[in-house]
């Protein structure tokens, strides 16, 4: 994956193709290079899982498979881990201020 | 186990928790009222918390850092919307600058904090919301360009290796 990210174009196919397919002649028009060129890259970026490639008569539309609902999908995870972590900190001071309070308990 | 339950509405965009505690509602709401005593939780163990600012008040603010284990300091700002003590908080939750500015970089959302006496202990119930749609496309593509920054340096690491 990093090989394919490591390249300007195939970055730059990766965020176009966001959202809404592209199809390779669409693409090649965009890159001064030729439509061989631009498949080549394409094929790189698939055989990362970076986008998927879809036939469509005789067309060749290409996605990216970061997509919003993925990514959306991870910045809910990353705030449900970060609470996850607050809640179980929250949890360990409401037991030892508990022990402060009352009487003496073992070292938390 | 005191995280009861978790629901992620991906279409609203909105994360719900619910948290139940052994302690009394005073002493859940004191974890966010007293500076230091939210100082040991906010922030993960390797990222501890400083309060700069501590207001719990309806347009106050909460203005602190986390500290980076190489020294770096992360800044972050709470904007109140509501605060009904010992029950509810309503907050903007942000990323900013040194000067306590929310930072554009990454898109706040709000946080609806319900607290409710619970089985003899108390029900925290979180549900955080990002704004609208257009920050959260926001955040998806700086996201990405996080992403992409990371793969970057992380190539750069293995050529030099």
């Amino acid at each position: 994956m990093l090989h394919a990210l490591a390249d300007s174009t195939r970055r730059d196919i990766v965020r176009r193709c966001l959202g809404e397919a592209a199809s390779v002649s669409r693409l090649a028009d965009v890159y001064p290079m030729s439509f061989a060129a631009v498949q080549k890259h394409v094929a790189v970026l698939e055989r990362a899982g970076l986008v998927s490639k879809e036939r469509r008569g005789r067309e060749q539309l290409v996605r990216s498979e970061i997509d919003a609902v993925r990514q959306a999908r991870q910045a809910l995870d990353q705030l449900e881990a970060t609470w996850r972590g607050r809640i179980e900190r929250m949890s360990d001071i409401l037991a030892e201020d508990e022990g402060d309070g009352t009487h003496e308990r073992d070292q938390h | 186990m005191s995280v009861t339950s978790i629901n992620k509405d991906f279409e609203a965009l909105t994360l719900t928790l619910v948290a139940d505690f052994e302690a009394s509602t005073d002493k859940v709401w004191d974890l966010w009222a007293d500076p230091r005593k939210l100082e040991r939780w906010w922030g993960p163990p390797t990222h501890p918390a400083t309060m700069v600012d501590h207001d719990l008040t309806p347009g106050g603010r909460v203005f602190y850092y986390m500290t980076s284990p190489e020294g770096e300091k992360f800044h972050g700002l709470w904007q109140f919307i509501a605060v009904d003590p010992p029950k509810s908080l309503e907050f903007v939750d942000a990323f900013a600058n040194a000067d306590g500015e929310i930072d554009g970089a990454l898109p706040p959302y709000v946080a609806h904090l319900e607290l409710t006496a619970h089985d003899g202990g108390t029900r925290m119930e979180l549900r955080a919301s990002f704004d609208t749609r257009e920050q959260m496309d926001q955040l998806l593509g700086i996201q990405m360009d996080i992403g992409m920054e990371q793969a970057m340096s992380q190539i750069d690491a293995l050529l030099a290796a």
